[in-house]
């Protein structure tokens, strides 16, 4: 028995979702009593692998196939699901980002296991398996039970704590036959945007709503982003109406988040907004509306004309940075 | 080319969750039910691809899994312009019993392209897309925020953690798309209401499936601290206390 886990890199480096994986990987472990293997596929060196046994993996399987560069969810599924066999795995663990959401329902049908999608705890019991998730976009917490045998989880970002675990990974190389006939999905073009931090990575978000009135009046808030190095959101009438890029939007159809602080800044709260946000740890809110729902989520609240009080929060922020 | 897109009911997204039994259901009483968000988007996506002559797409199929009670939704996708519906008439109570009886479907009914919504706004499970392409075996692009033909072919933007890709997949395949994908969901014409009376609904009873999963209880969000207001003024107090309070920044 063992727990599997899908470490997935980005330009051959790791990033905290990959540790969070492994710690929460670690975490099932030992309430099962045994040890964690993690899958990592791409170019990646040995000493970045071994990164992730200081989270707890105790072995890590190192793929490197030049017919994995492009994730096509069939063949990733394919050697996923082979490994899943070879090391008898009771529980897998996967990121519930976009490339988990590829993977995860496709190894489900094939391994014939129940998903428990967006976990952000522990299991909250063994027997039966039981799993707590995010459903009605954040109003409600599900305790859903998993009843197949093998047990697959997503992972919601920033939801669990790193937690380092002394000891060594043993590191094995694994050039698995692909079927070449299985890969279908051809990119034609990519597109990275360069030297933004990434909303869904961010410790710190700085958002604008439509109480930013312009899209004119943006400078503030982006710089006082910079200043705290967070990276920028907006809610969803700012990116409908073009004021900001849609990759901007966090809300319930848009990104959902959960940075450590997040600053909404003429944003009243509507729930379709909230259900992107709840998970933050720390919301401040600035609106000029006393009553606007924001404040009900909120830790900190200023009551004032955004406009007005932007400015001085940047000159505020400048300072303590000195 | 023939599109199936499948549409799941969901409380209004402003609706106010409540539980019954124990804690153990949602308390159904005075729900509003709307199509699922992402669903309404990618219905007019596919819609649009049928108005564009040039795409290749001859016909919209809506289907769902549900009882009865849901016909009103069903009917609702048929206003906005879908040419037909099917329902599975069942309960569905999760995600694998949801996409297997959709497979059944297709397995007996050609369709070349197959959209979903990336998740659902009750369940936000993100699976029953890639599930139904793993059943029926064919293609799937997920995380999809656009779709285009080109000489019968899908030119999809696929989102990726910081940017995005042009991809493409051999017909059959599975879109499984997200927003971006439509610009605002379309709305019902009263014309379009009128003629939904007539569109064929076809019923389909449910293949025998034990789900995986089950929901046993559910509790609320923890709640949060009552806010603390700081003088619009005096933004250094803020400052002192994410940094000192809230150890933040």
């Amino acid at each position: 028995m063992s727990v599997l886990v899908y470490t997935e890199n980005w330009d051959g480096k790791f990033k905290k979702l990959s540790f969070e994986l492994v710690s929460y990987a670690t975490g099932v472990a030992k309430m099962l009593n045994t040890t964690v293997t993690a899958i990592s596929i791409g170019k990646v060196d040995q000493s970045e692998l071994l990164k992730l046994g200081s989270y707890g993996a105790n072995k890590i399987i190192n793929i490197n196939n030049e017919q994995l560069a492009v994730l096509d969810s069939q063949v990733y599924t394919s050697v996923i699901s082979e490994i899943s066999g070879k090391e008898n795995a009771s529980v897998i663990i996967i990121a519930n980002n976009n490339t988990g959401k590829a993977i995860a329902p496709r190894l489900s049908v094939r391994l014939k296991a129940g998903v428990g999608s967006g976990v952000s705890r522990l299991p909250l019991n063994l027997n039966p398996f039981t799993v707590y998730k995010r459903t009605y976009s954040g109003n409600a917490f599900a305790h859903l039970v998993i009843k197949s045998d093998i047990k697959i989880l997503t992972l919601a970002q920033n939801s669990f704590d790193l937690f380092e675990t002394p000891g060594n990974a043993t590191i094995e190389n694994l050039n698995p036959s692909v079927d070449g006939s299985l890969l279908k999905t051809v990119v034609k073009d990519v597109q990275k945007q360069t030297g933004k931090i990434l909303l869904t990575d961010a410790d710190i978000v700085v958002s604008g709503g439509r109480g930013m009135k312009s899209p004119d009046n943006w400078p503030p808030l982006v710089e006082l982003a910079t200043l705290l190095g967070a990276a920028t959101a907006c809610s969803r009438p700012v990116s409908d109406e073009g004021w900001r890029p849609h990759e901007e939007h966090t809300g319930q159809t848009g990104k959902i988040i959960a940075p450590n602080l997040y600053i909404a800044v003429g944003i009243s709260g509507a729930t379709q907004h909230l259900a992107g946000i709840s998970s933050s740890k720390y919301i401040v809110a600035i609106n000029s509306d006393k009553d606007a729902p924001i404040f009900e989520v909120a830790q900190y609240g200023i009551v004032g004309d955004a406009m007005k009080v932007l400015p001085k929060l940047v000159e505020a922020v400048k300072e303590i940075k000195k | 080319m023939k599109i199936l897109v499948c549409i799941s009911n969901v409380p209004d997204t402003t609706t106010k969750i409540k539980f019954a039994e124990g804690n153990t259901s949602v308390d159904t009483a005075g729900i509003q039910w709307v199509i699922n968000p992402w669903d309404e988007l990618s219905l007019t996506r596919a819609l649009e691809l049928k108005d564009d002559v040039t795409s290749g797409i001859k016909s919209v199929t809506v289907i769902h899994v549900g009882p009865a009670a849901s016909e009103p939704t069903i009917r609702k996708a048929l206003a906005i312009g879908a040419d037909d519906a099917i329902r599975v008439n069942a309960v569905s109570s999760d995600a694998w019993f949801v996409a297997a009886q959709i497979a059944e479907v297709v397995k007996k009914e050609q369709f070349d392209v197959i959209m979903c919504g990336i998740e659902s706004s009750d369940y936000n499970g993100s699976t029953v897309g890639g599930m139904i392409s793993e059943f029926l075996g064919f293609p799937s692009v997920s995380a999809v925020s656009g779709i285009k033909f080109e000489n019968g072919q899908p030119v999809m933007i696929r989102e990726i953690d910081g940017g995005k890709e042009v991809v493409t997949v051999p017909v059959p395949f599975i879109a499984i798309v997200q927003k971006g994908i439509a610009k605002e969901p379309r709305i019902a014409a009263m014309r379009g209401i009128m003629m939904a009376r007539s569109k064929p609904v076809k019923l389909v009873e449910p293949v025998a499936i034990d789900p995986l999963t089950q929901i046993v209880g559910f509790e609320k969000p923890t709640p949060r601290a009552a806010c603390k207001y700081i003088d619009a003024d005096n933004p250094e107090q803020l400052l002192d206390l994410l940094q000192n309070e809230a150890k933040v920044i």
